[in-house]
């Protein structure tokens, strides 16, 4: 079920476009932003609420690399695996990262804390390699800054 | 120097806020387009300023302009969107100015959008950039307190809405149907053109998309003129131009410069050279999507005319240096990782040709490669280039692989003949997910 709060967001993003459905993908991060991720049940609702069919939403979220239909760890580490960031060893963080949280990519820690992904140029390329974690940009990464990065997010 | 630009950005303080942006006379041109002159004009004055768009494409803007239909017979509302979704692999320079001057940003906006009779516009926002999403929605905040946006506006007649969407990835964003699409909450598949978006954009009306570095030269141009816009180019371009440096060099960064600086003088003055250790082996000049250009081109300038007339373009503007230490194949492989995965999947050749081409590379990395599968690889860049997909994607993504396969073929040789990458015989760049 949309909470309230969610409609009232949802219906703002509604108001400033032609038609409900067009304002799919705002309800879709509203949903994410408030659990996480986007079930198939979130998928359900925001589909009947902007009047299209769970079928046509999917194939939307589904398009869009940051629209997570798969639950995902408390905080998501996007590491950027580009051109920049591949030709100043990007890598070696890569491997850090792997061994220190135990996982690969596309998989979350078992303590749900991070989910790690691949991801392309972050836009700061004259300070690669870089990573993003939640709403954070870090840059000019070395692997002995991992520990310290990693110990803000609980 | 002049640097328009950038001349009020100072890397890692807080953008100037409205007044003060007001104090060094920002919102002027916003005055004078709005009191002085009529939307034709503006467009005429840009079109003769011979400002081209920064996005990579390097058309005339003034003319891009001239599609849109005018007058009380034209279909409304008219869309102006501000293309901010900068994600071509190694461009990092609209990141600068949305950050550094918002204001700027939104200024150049209404002048745009007054040009065309826009009543509604959009900042499609890349999601990554968090800092200008912040800064963006204040400076908006800001501009409808002040009467620069909305109805009205300072009581011209002249009416304009400005929205800040957020996207949620996907690099075909950044082409302009595609992007349309995405607004409308759709798959960001590109369209058929035409029709044109100048006559049937966003929600079927007609759209102008700008690049944001675009935009951000309108109130300049409009406060200066046409005459001084083009004296600010060294060569037949005009303007001054972000160029950025990323790779092997000693400071990598971004800087306005006059359009047609040298390549040379923009590596080793600004860029401070390779960094030692380091040998320089070849450049993509502007982003991902660029032929290579080699040694033999560092005194061209970087402009529009003299970038293509080397085989490639100077698209973005923001390059990337090769350095010898690092395998040209893993570097090409890295990059057609990139357009594979980024394929939106519609069209057949794009869909089925990069993922091939990416199987291939990886062979050769590895040490697997057979000398026809150099064969194989050229047959692709004729295949998937200009005219034989449905947008430019696949185009662009050959474009650093054939000039790979002409400046470094012999590197290409090497590996399938010793049957292990030469730069590294034991680890061999993995592609991601």
């Amino acid at each position: 079920m949309l909470t309230t709060e969610e409609k009232h967001q949802i219906d703002h993003e509604i108001s400033l476009v032609p038609s409900p459905k067009n304002a799919c993908i705002e309800a879709l991060k509203v949903v994410q932003q408030n659990h996480g991720w986007v079930s198939d049940e979130s998928l359900k609702d925001v589909a009947d609420y902007v009047g299209m069919s769970t079928a046509e939403l999917d194939s939307v979220a589904t398009f869009y690399n940051l629209i997570f239909r798969r639950p995902v760890g408390r905080h998501v580490i996007l590491l950027c695996d580009s051109i920049s960031c591949y030709v100043m060893g990007y890598e070696d963080i890569k491997e850090q990262l792997f061994n220190k949280l135990s996982t690969q990519y596309g998989q979350t820690t078992a303590d749900g804390r991070f989910t790690l992904l691949p991801n392309c140029c972050l836009g700061t390329c004259d300070c690669a390699p870089a990573l993003m974690i939640d709403n954070d940009l870090y840059r000019n990464l070395t692997v002995d800054q991992l520990d310290e990065i990693l110990s803000k997010y609980t | 120097m002049e640097k328009p630009l950038t001349q009020h950005i100072v890397p890692g303080r807080k953008p100037l806020n409205l007044k003060e942006y007001e104090k060094v006379g920002g919102y002027q041109s916003v005055r004078k387009v709005l009191k002085e002159m009529a939307p034709q004009e503006v467009q005429t004055l840009v079109k003769d300023s011979n400002l081209k768009g920064r996005g990579g494409a390097g058309f005339n803007t003034g003319l891009k302009w001239s599609f849109v239909p005018m007058g009380p017979e034209a279909a409304q509302p008219k869309y102006l969107v501000a293309n901010a979704d900068e994600m071509e692999p190694g461009t990092f320079k609209d990141r600068l100015l949305l950050e550094g001057n918002p204001h700027q940003l939104i200024e150049g906006m209404i002048v745009a959008a007054y040009a065309i009779q826009a009543s509604i516009s959009f900042v499609f926002l890349r999601w990554a950039y968090k800092l200008a999403a912040r800064e963006i929605t204040q400076a908006i905040q800001e501009a409808y307190a002040a009467g620069y946006l909305g109805k009205n506006i300072l009581g011209s007649g002249f009416d304009l809405e400005m929205h800040l969407h957020t996207g949620v990835g996907r690099y075909m964003c950044g082409e302009e149907t595609a992007l349309l699409n995405a607004l409308e909450g759709k798959r960001a598949n590109p369209r058929a053109k035409p029709p044109f978006p100048q006559v049937s954009g966003l929600f079927g009306k007609p759209t102008i998309v700008n690049n944001v570095e675009t935009l951000c030269n309108l109130p300049h141009i409009v406060n200066n003129g046409a005459e001084w816009f083009k004296k600010l180019g060294l060569t037949e371009d005009a303007g001054t131009k972000l160029y950025g440096v990323s790779g092997r060099v000693k400071k990598p960064g971004c800087w306005e410069l006059p359009m047609g600086t040298t390549i040379r003088e923009i590596l080793e003055e600004h860029a401070g050279g390779m960094q030692d250790g380091y040998l320089f082996r070849g450049l993509l000049p502007g982003g991902a999507s660029t032929d290579f250009l080699v040694e033999e081109h560092l005194d061209l300038p970087m402009d529009y005319p003299s970038i293509q007339a080397a085989g490639s373009r100077m698209g973005t503007g923001t390059m990337i240096i090769l350095d010898d230490q690092t395998c040209p194949v893993g570097f090409t492989l890295n990059l057609q990782h990139f357009f594979a995965q980024e394929s939106c999947g519609f069209c057949t050749p794009c869909r089925e040709g990069l993922p091939w081409v990416e199987k291939i590379l990886l062979a050769i990395d590895k040490g697997e490669g057979k000398p026809e599968h150099l064969l194989t690889l050229d047959f692709h860049t004729k295949y998937l280039g200009p005219g034989n997909t449905f947008c430019a994607l696949a185009p662009g993504a050959m474009e650093p692989l054939q000039s790979a396969l002409k400046y470094f073929r012999e590197d290409f040789e090497r590996h399938i003949h010793e049957h292990h990458c030469p730069w590294s015989k034991s680890k061999v760049w993995q592609p991601s997910i």
